[in-house]
């Protein structure tokens, strides 16, 4: 593609990254979560795609392919972690530690992010799982047609 | 454990597609000693289930909860996503089950490494996953999901062989109509969720009164679940994906097309069974069925792939268990429950019965290389098993006593008879076309002088091939005794169990 869209590219792609990565992080308070952000990051990497070619992603799949597994496995492993109650029970939710924290009481308060529980791990799973996923996808359609594909 | 066997028999095959590319890294031995760990593991779990379906009743688990019976809110309002077991579900689950290993058992020597054996075997376990769900879940929208699921995995199953030019093609129809029907599922889902802000199936049902937009929801679930199970006239992607996939995928497959009959059992007697009970259901479904037997059978006549002309008569079968359900949703008791008994044990048989025919053309590819049938002849002299299990499961097809395809077809051509005696007749002509096929695909395939030699199927194929037709003899010598422990459950979960279904998932 020509020097403006590669210019642009890289200066956007960044911003889709962190705004991805928002997405995800922050997907157990606010609209969106594990699918919508790693939807998000596999756009930039659409993006990277049209802007220099697929070819010079073609190795990425290696690494993908593998880590769509993990993303995967960490989500059903997780879910296996509530199995002394239930399947898919929220163990971290109000047992303190980092993901614990306890829910606020209603009414003002300076915000606790870290209520959720297992929640936000099952986002950067699902998170894992999409951006492998969909970015494998994509890199690897575009490469299809092509000598070999 | 046992009390969350039935989330366990979703979620460790689902675990186990995910990790078996991990361990197969590690050596193929290892995988394939885990495949068999997740499989044993996953048939005892939906055993264990039925079993306690049968003897206890109605199996609830709430995924989430503080304990599995915590399916409701204080306000009696269902909240999460609840996995519900009644007969009917714990019988689909044995169903799956017994497919599941001897798919299984069948693919180890079947599909070859430089393939893509792992991707294979991974997706069975993930088809397999979505079947267990499809017919535990009692969440509508679970439900699409666990349809997706089996879609998508059936899809790559189909199109495994991607460097022939025909199964990729099957594929892609195949995800065509999927596609389409999952689409129409989801549409009725999102009419019922906003009509009543609920997509618990039991508290639907408890709501459904029958309005205009619930009409139109019946209709679009009844239409993506039958182009999900492959009735005419939404079956032309049915014989290409079962005579393209490899052979253990498509004894899988027919258990996936059977979860959909059992997902439309579901829509038409539990969640549609308080305000839409009205007989024209029933005659929609059973002409619908008829259709599909006598389509496939005369398509059938005129197959020279071997695969395809066992998948016409697999299509044909379906049209059965359609017309078994059409008219059990017409009478609800009395002669219906007889049709339904036909039915439900009609799925079992067919999975049996169409399971060992496709695993016979399996083996049959893999020794010579074609499945024309016109250029097959004299197989038997090499491939003596393959010979025999063929002739068992085609005569089982057809419905020829003593064996398990006549005692559940007879009670279809009884009951049918008693509703409308030119269905029965049709039917029954249907069953005797189907013979006459059946009977030329194994003359042309087995019989006459040897004119080629092929080497017999390796014993883990056999031993696959062999379980299937064990099931087949003996439900065939002994239908009353399943009938009673393992059929007669689910008729009555169908019949009289809505109530109970209810009142297990929202309380007294």
């Amino acid at each position: 593609m020509s020097v403006v869209v590669r210019t642009v590219s890289r200066v956007v792609a960044p911003v889709a990254l962190a705004f991805g990565a928002y997405v995800i992080m922050h997907g157990h308070l606010t609209p969106g979560g594990g699918f919508q952000g790693g939807a998000v990051v596999a756009s930039v990497v659409a993006l990277l795609v049209v802007a220099f070619g697929a070819e010079r992603w073609r190795k990425w799949t290696h690494a993908l392919l593998p880590l769509e597994d993990v993303g995967a496995m960490a989500f059903v492993i997780l879910a296996f972690l509530g199995l002394g109650a239930t399947f898919f029970r929220n163990v971290l939710a109000g047992s303190g530690g980092l993901f614990g924290a306890p829910v606020p009481r209603l009414g003002p308060n300076p915000g606790a992010l870290n209520t959720a529980g297992t929640l936000p791990l099952m986002n950067w799973a699902v998170g894992l799982k999409v951006i492998a996923g969909l970015g494998a996808v994509v890199i690897l359609l575009s490469l299809f047609g092509r000598e070999d594909g | 454990m046992l009390v969350h066997a039935p989330i366990l028999a979703i979620a460790v095959p689902l675990l186990g597609a995910f990790s078996l590319l991990g361990v197969s890294y590690i050596s193929r031995t290892w995988r394939n000693v885990w495949a068999c760990l997740i499989a044993a593991f996953t048939s005892a779990m939906a055993v264990a289930v039925a079993i306690r379906a049968y003897t206890e009743g109605v199996v609830v688990y709430a995924l989430g909860a503080a304990s599995p019976t915590q399916s409701v809110t204080a306000g009696g309002f269902p909240i999460r996503i609840v996995l519900v077991v009644d007969g009917l579900g714990a019988f689909m689950g044995l169903i799956a089950a017994l497919t599941g290993v001897v798919a299984l058992v069948y693919c180890f020597q079947y599909l070859r490494e430089e393939e893509g054996k792992n991707l294979g075997l991974s997706l069975l376990l993930l088809l397999w996953a979505g079947i267990l769900g499809m017919v535990y879940t009692g969440d509508l929208f679970n439900f699409f999901v666990f349809l997706e699921v089996t879609s998508i995995a059936a899809c790559a199953l189909i199109g495994y062989r991607v460097w022939e030019s025909r199964p990729p093609e099957a594929a892609f129809k195949t995800m065509a109509m999927y596609t389409l029907g999952g689409l129409l599922v989801l549409i009725a889902v999102g009419i019922l969720y906003g009509e009543y802000d609920a997509l618990n199936i039991a508290y639907l049902g408890k709501l459904i009164a029958g309005s205009p937009l619930d009409r139109l929801a019946l209709g679009l679930l009844l239409g993506g679940l039958l182009m999900k199970a492959g009735a005419v006239p939404a079956h032309m992607w049915a014989p290409d994906a079962y005579g393209e996939a490899p052979a253990m995928a498509t004894v899988v497959l027919v258990a996936n097309t059977q979860a959909a009959i059992y997902a439309i059992l579901r829509v038409v007697f539990t969640l549609y069974g308080g305000a839409l009970a009205s007989p024209g259901i029933g005659w929609l479904i059973a002409s619908l069925g008829i259709a599909t037997v006598l389509v496939a059978v005369l398509m059938a006549v005129v197959q020279r792939h071997l695969g395809r002309l066992v998948a016409y008569g697999a299509v044909s079968q379906l049209g059965y268990m359609l017309l078994a359900v059409g008219v059990g949703a017409v009478a609800r008791g009395g002669f219906g429950e007889v049709a339904l008994t036909g039915g439900i044990f009609h799925m079992i048989n067919d999975a049996a019965a169409v399971g060992l025919l496709f695993l016979v053309v399996g083996a049959v590819r893999r020794a010579v290389g074609s499945v024309d049938l016109l250029s097959l002849g004299g197989l038997g002299h090499a491939l003596r098993w393959e010979a025999g299990f063929f002739l068992l499961g085609a005569l089982a097809l057809a419905g020829i006593p003593p064996l398990n395809g006549f005692a559940s077809k007879f009670l279809i051509y009884e009951s049918t008879f008693r509703a409308s005696p030119i269905l029965a007749a049709l039917a029954l002509l249907a069953s005797i076309l189907l013979l006459a096929v059946v009977v030329r695909a194994f003359q042309g395939t087995f019989l006459g002088p040897r004119v080629r030699e092929a080497s017999p199927a390796p014993r883990g194929m056999l031993v696959a091939m062999g379980i299937l037709a064990l099931v087949i003899v003996v439900f065939g010598l002994f239908p009353g005794f399943f009938i009673e422990r393992i059929v007669a459950p689910a008729v009555q979960a169908v019949l009289t169990g809505r109530e109970a279904y209810l009142a297990a998932v929202l309380g007294g």
